[in-house]
């Protein structure tokens, strides 16, 4: 194993800890975050780039492992440009071999480095779904506590481009039931960035999902350095009507929604719960302690998923806060269809999202 | 039969063999190590049979002189990863018998607290990285030990070359986890040496039935660019011969090699085998080539005689009492030892950085600490 390290980020803190020789960096995630409102607008793919490249500026523990990520460039330009500032040691194409290349990462960081593994889709991984179901959540705990496993998984998430039933996952629903991982979805640039940042720094597994659908998507990014905690929601709209609670891209439609009920004096608190291991239900249900109504958002299937999850807690933690059943939006319980009117009709949308909150306030 | 003898001749001829060069005491140290394990897992047996082990269970007894063999061949900082038949790799890699049997136990003084059990036998100290259950789901995993190690080497310049050693059951080879790992290796130069123990079964499945060209098992390797060998892996100096220089040129080039070990488990494939599946004079057959008694001999042979002479029958009497001894002790302590504290195990070591709000077990488990019922 290991025992090379790295800098420390700044104000962030090192904690011991014998599965990892050189220990690992814990960021102050009480300072304040720069202002969103920076100068400089750019894409979802360059947040995440612009977070890959900072930490691995920083640790050459960190490299990234993948298809296409060297000399294509990213089959998504995510990583455009690394190969060239960090070279093919650490930027390394893979063969179309998730099973094998992911199963390495996931030694290499038993090992001590830090990979970052691109699943040019989350579909793919399920063909890997031994070695990052299997092997990376349990290695600490069967190994006693010897040997962790610091390593990001990442990739797109979700339907939404017409590509059917094969390639349309999301994987949050089966794989958030396995303990031993953290999960992160992100909905927007500025917290893709931040959330993919702490990933890397991270000494857990940690599976980062994106979404194809949002990598062109624009905001403010600041150029500094900054950590997203996570198991902390952000309240992204305040409201006393209903409570809407959502992660990834659907947070979005959640946010339209928000908007075309605001219109008709519906006011809706919006929580962007940005991880799903860890879950801010605390969050959750401090809001329904305002607003008594809750509406789940979940873009994966709807039997046994985060969605169903995070009702359960509620109900637990928040039975007589309750002033109507809760509901859940999610993409409808069958193959993901090809046909655009077909998908479009399957997936969670601002009008499924709005329709749910009214029934609430029946 | 289905598993026939190596017919590999050996790599060296007399006097200019690797092991030549090394003292009496490694041979007899090695001749210890393998009656230690062929003890140990007799012992390991009878607890089993008494329910004092759970769990499945897979005996590697007539299998030591691979283990004992390879590991000899490599150095201690190399990193080691094997699959589920792995307490003869970890006893001769040097782990304590008595913390190999309470993880057996599930007791706390385990190599991995009790959380593992037989299949899952790690140990940090020795650079092993564990024993696997799922059939072949190592074999990637010594990929990525062999490019970390690399990394280390050439990126961080902070680590030397090293060579990891992956062992696998020639059942392995059918999985597409391996094919994947021999492609990553080859293309990517990664110093693993895939280390197939062929004892010619998986599970009850006799080798031909279970995989195609099953007589030339070398050229799953070759056919990915990979040095391939044939080892008999029932003569321990002969599996130290070939392996060593293997080994070492696996180092050099920072390359990856593929090795047929071809040995034979004597036990079933797991304690709950009623090995129906071959004849009892099979067996026989094999354990009249038994590599325990064969390095014994050699070690007590006259030097005229092509022996080492420097074992008498006493001495070799008494290295057995003396391991018996060793392994009682070992059930001994394993049994009277505590089980794991479950307040203070079972919730630990999911996570090295467990967050607030990552189970919701904890805080409400069975409605228990539920302030609302």
């Amino acid at each position: 194993m290991t025992t090379a390290t790295a800098p420390l980020p700044p104000r962030a803190r090192l904690v011991e800890h014998p599965a990892l020789p050189g220990g690992y960096a814990v960021p102050d995630f009480d300072a304040e975050l720069p202002p969103r409102e920076g100068d400089r607008v750019i894409q979802f793919r360059e947040a995440l780039r612009e977070a890959m490249s900072e930490e691995m500026r920083r640790d050459p523990r960190v490299f990234l492992m993948g298809e296409e990520v060297a000399e294509y460039n990213g089959a998504y330009k995510v990583s455009q440009g690394m190969l060239d500032e960090f070279g093919p040691k650490r930027i390394i194409d893979t063969p179309i071999s998730e099973n094998g290349f992911a199963g390495l990462g996931i030694a290499a960081a038993m090992y001590g480095l830090r990979p970052i593994i691109e699943f040019m889709s989350w579909s793919f991984s399920l063909v890997a779904a031994d070695q990052i179901l299997n092997n990376a959540p349990k290695m600490l705990y069967m190994s006693g506590g010897q040997w962790g496993c610091p390593v990001v998984f990442r990739g797109n998430n979700g339907a939404g481009g017409q590509l059917g039933s094969t390639h349309s996952w999301c994987v949050e629903g089966l794989y958030a039931n396995v303990p031993g991982m953290k999960i992160a979805i992100p909905s927007n640039p500025y917290d893709a960035k931040g959330l993919l940042k702490t990933a890397i720094l991270d000494p857990d597994p940690v599976f980062f999902l994106e979404s194809e659908r949002m990598l062109g998507d624009k905001a403010h990014v600041p150029e500094e350095e900054y950590y997203i905690p996570f198991g902390r929601a952000r309240l992204a709209r305040e409201g006393d009507a209903c409570t809407l609670v959502s992660f990834g891209r659907p947070v979005n439609f959640c946010l339209e929604a928000a908007e075309a009920l605001a219109s008709d004096g519906v006011e809706c608190d919006v929580l962007d719960m940005r991880t799903v291991r860890p879950l801010d239900v605390e969050s959750v249900v401090r809001s329904l302690r305002r607003t008594n109504r809750v509406v789940v958002v979940d873009q994966s299937w709807p039997f046994g998923g985060v969605a169903s999850e995070v009702i359960a807690q509620i109900i637990e933690k928040a039975f007589d806060w309750l002033d109507a059943p809760p509901a859940r939006v999610n993409t409808d319980d069958l193959p993901t269809p090809y046909a655009k009117n077909m998908e479009a009709a399957y997936l969670p949308n601002p009008e499924k999202i709005a329709a749910a909150v009214k029934r609430t306030l029946r | 039969m289905s598993q026939t003898s190596a017919k590999t001749p050996r790599a060296h001829t007399k006097g200019d063999r690797p092991s030549d060069a090394l003292p009496d005491k490694t041979l007899l140290k090695w001749l210890h190590d393998m009656q230690l394990i062929r003890e140990f897992e007799t012992r390991t047996m009878q607890a089993y049979q008494q329910a004092k082990i759970g769990g499945f269970c897979h005996i590697y007894s007539g299998q030591e002189a691979c283990a004992v063999g390879t590991i000899a061949a490599v150095e201690h900082d190399d990193p080691v990863i094997l699959a589920y038949r792995d307490h003869g790799h970890v006893l001769a890699r040097g782990m304590d018998p008595k913390v190999c049997m309470a993880e057996m136990f599930g007791r706390q003084a385990g190599c991995a607290k009790g959380k593992g059990g037989s299949m899952h036998m790690f140990d940090k100290p020795n650079w092993l990285f564990g024993g696997h259950g799922i059939v072949g789901a190592q074999t990637p995993l010594g990929a990525g030990l062999a490019f970390a190690a690399r990394y280390e080497w050439e990126v961080l310049e902070t680590g030397k070359k090293k060579v990891c050693l992956c062992y696998l059951g020639d059942g392995a080879i059918d999985q597409g986890a391996f094919h994947e790992a021999l492609n990553l290796a080859s293309l990517f130069g990664l110093p693993v040496i895939y280390v197939i123990e062929n004892n010619g079964y998986s599970m009850g499945t006799a080798i031909h039935r279970h995989t195609a060209n099953h007589d030339r098992l070398t050229m799953r390797g070759e056919s990915y660019g990979i040095k391939s060998v044939e080892i008999d892996g029932f003569d321990v100096l002969n599996v130290y011969d070939q392996f060593r220089p293997l080994a070492e040129e696996c180092r050099d080039l920072q390359r990856p090699a593929f090795v047929d070990l071809k040995t034979y488990r004597y036990m079933g494939h797991s304690m709950s085998d009623p090995q129906k599946y071959r004849t009892k004079e099979e067996v026989d057959e094999w354990k009249e080539r038994d590599s325990i008694a064969a390095l014994a001999s050699h070690l007590m042979r006259s030097k005229d005689d092509g022996g080492r002479a420097c074992l008498n029958e006493d001495e070799w009497k008494e290295m057995q009492r003396s391991i018996r001894e060793v392994v009682k002790e070992a059930v001994d302590f394993a049994e009277s030892a505590p089980a794991p504290d479950t307040e203070a195990e079972l919730y630990s070591d999911v996570f090295i950085n467990p967050l607030p709000q990552s189970s919701p077990i904890r805080d409400y488990i069975h409605g228990e600490k539920n302030p609302l019922l």
